[in-house]
């Protein structure tokens, strides 16, 4: 077996290919500080692909493609990994979805979502390069200006 | 079959084709026929969180002359908001009062919050910066008087297309109806990136250009907006654009343009027109200002189901 840069789990989800700089934010957007079992961050780890990557590893927990696609937007290119038994048993990549609902707060300071007590949602309408529309105000968004809740 | 019945009037992205058509159609009709009862025993709530008499009076006037009521208020003084009542709770509290909301708030947002807190029509009359749809089918029902069809035109849109949000509308609207499009503004007010976006998603052929001279005699329409001191940093800056972008009767008799050009503005207009060019051929844009009754009382009554 290869040496892994960051060390194995047993059962659980890797994330890998993870655009360098949204290591954090995925790890945000997942919520993974709630978590009990063992995680592992690695950030500025070298790639053939991107240059530098980030992986996050998540002991105990198998995601599903749904709670995957949310990360979509700052890291499409992340490939996702479950673990069993210490083997990689099954992979998928991320899907762009086309609404985007919650973990993200529209950049317009003068749109209703940032006033009233009401969860922010967006269409995405162009998925390469990642573009949203605000489903309230109808701004457009890009990768770089997407904040988190 | 085309039914807008309970549906909403909050950007004309929502809106087809077809049923863009099919309004300017029933607006042709309202415009000669008069319908004093069609809709009797409906009530319209004019909730403006932020103050427009043309706007609000237009639509009362709108629904008065179809038979129906109006009830609502234009300042934040009588209302439970002041009071920190959420603005959901206000229209799902008011839903109860009539048939259809039409909303002006100074939130950008605010009406389709709104229309997806209730359920009856809720007509978007202005929220912030964003959307004004009215305004723009009463801005293509002004172009099909002024060209019998509104297909393959060539639109200019001038002065200031930063903020102009009914220039705005108009672009996404008229894509639908394979318009060559040429945005006339000095830089600093060009059309945003994000209505440049939209337009290219659907493969609208439009260019930029600084002064109307470059694509005068290309126009079959031109779109005007206000250019209002304000947006500008520096007085100078204004000082040196406003002139770029002011018409009258002199400029246009400078330029090459087609016989027929006709000449809309939203209005009302501040240093752009100048009221020479009030008398000459181009203008259109009185006849457009009184296309608002009937435009409006189409929406009004297709929303509401009595017209099929
Ligand atoms: N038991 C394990 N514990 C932790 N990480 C693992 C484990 N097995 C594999 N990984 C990690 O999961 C990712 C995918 O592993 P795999 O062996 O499929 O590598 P690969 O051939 O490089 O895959 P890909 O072509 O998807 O990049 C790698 O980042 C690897 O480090
Ligand atoms: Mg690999
Ligand atoms: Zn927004």
């Amino acid at each position: 077996m290869k040496k892994l840069e960051v060390s194995a789990i047993k059962e659980g989800t890797v994330i890998d290919q993870i655009a360098n700089k949204s290591t954090f934010k995925v790890a945000n957007i997942l919520n993974i500080q709630k978590i009990k079992q063992v995680v592992l961050i690695g950030f500025n780890l070298s790639s053939k692909k991107l240059g530098k990557k980030g992986i996050i590893k998540i002991g105990g927990k198998l995601l599903t493609q749904e709670e995957v696609n949310k990360i979509a937007l700052i890291a499409p290119d992340a490939k996702v990994n479950i673990i069993k038994n210490s083997e990689v048993v099954k992979k998928f990549t991320v899907n762009i979805p086309d609404i985007i609902e919650e973990f993200m707060k529209c950049f317009n300071p003068n749109c209703v979502s940032n006033h009233q007590n009401i969860l922010s949602k967006f269409h995405v309408i162009n998925k390469n390069p990642i573009r949203i529309r605000c489903h309230y105000c109808e701004r457009h968004m890009g990768a770089d200006d997407i904040e988190l809740v | 079959m085309i039914s807008l019945k309970d549906k909403d009037i909050i950007s004309i992205l929502d809106f087809t084709k077809e049923e863009i058509l099919y309004i300017l159609e029933i607006s042709g009709r309202m415009e000669k026929e008069a319908c004093p009862d069609i809709l009797k025993g409906k009530i319209l709530a004019n909730l403006f969180f932020e103050p427009s008499t043309r706007t609000r009076l237009s639509f009362e006037a709108a629904m008065k002359r179809l038979g129906g009521q109006v009830i609502g208020f234009d300042e934040l003084g009588t209302t439970s908001t002041v009071k920190g009542e959420s603005l959901r709770d206000s229209v799902k509290i008011i839903e109860g009062y009539c048939d259809i909301i039409v909303l002006r708030h100074f939130l950008e947002g605010a009406s389709r919050l709104t229309a997806d807190s209730v359920g009856i029509p809720v007509v978007n009359a202005g929220d912030g910066a964003s959307q004004h749809p009215t305004q723009t089918f009463v801005d293509l029902y002004a172009i099909k008087k002024a060209k019998s069809d509104i297909e393959n035109l060539s639109v200019g849109f001038l002065g200031d297309l930063k903020y102009g949000r009914t220039a705005h509308s108009l672009a996404y609207a008229l894509s639908h109806f394979n318009a060559d499009m040429y945005f006339i503004s000095p830089p600093s007010l060009r059309m945003p990136k994000d209505y440049i976006e939209e337009l290219e998603i659907r493969n609208v052929s439009y260019q930029e250009v600084e002064s109307i001279s470059e694509v005068s005699d290309k126009l079959d329409i031109l779109y005007c907006t206000r250019i209002q001191k304000e947006r500008f940093a520096e007085p100078v800056e204004y000082e040196k654009v406003k002139g770029l972008y002011k018409l009258s009767k002199s400029v246009m008799d400078g330029l090459k343009v087609k016989d027929d050009l006709k000449i809309l503005h939203p209005l009302p207009r501040v240093d752009e027109m100048d009221e020479s060019l009030d008398e000459t051929e181009y203008a259109m844009y009185f006849q457009q200002a009184h296309s608002g009754i009937p435009v409006r009382e189409a929406l009004l009554a297709t929303v509401l189901g009595v017209i099929q």
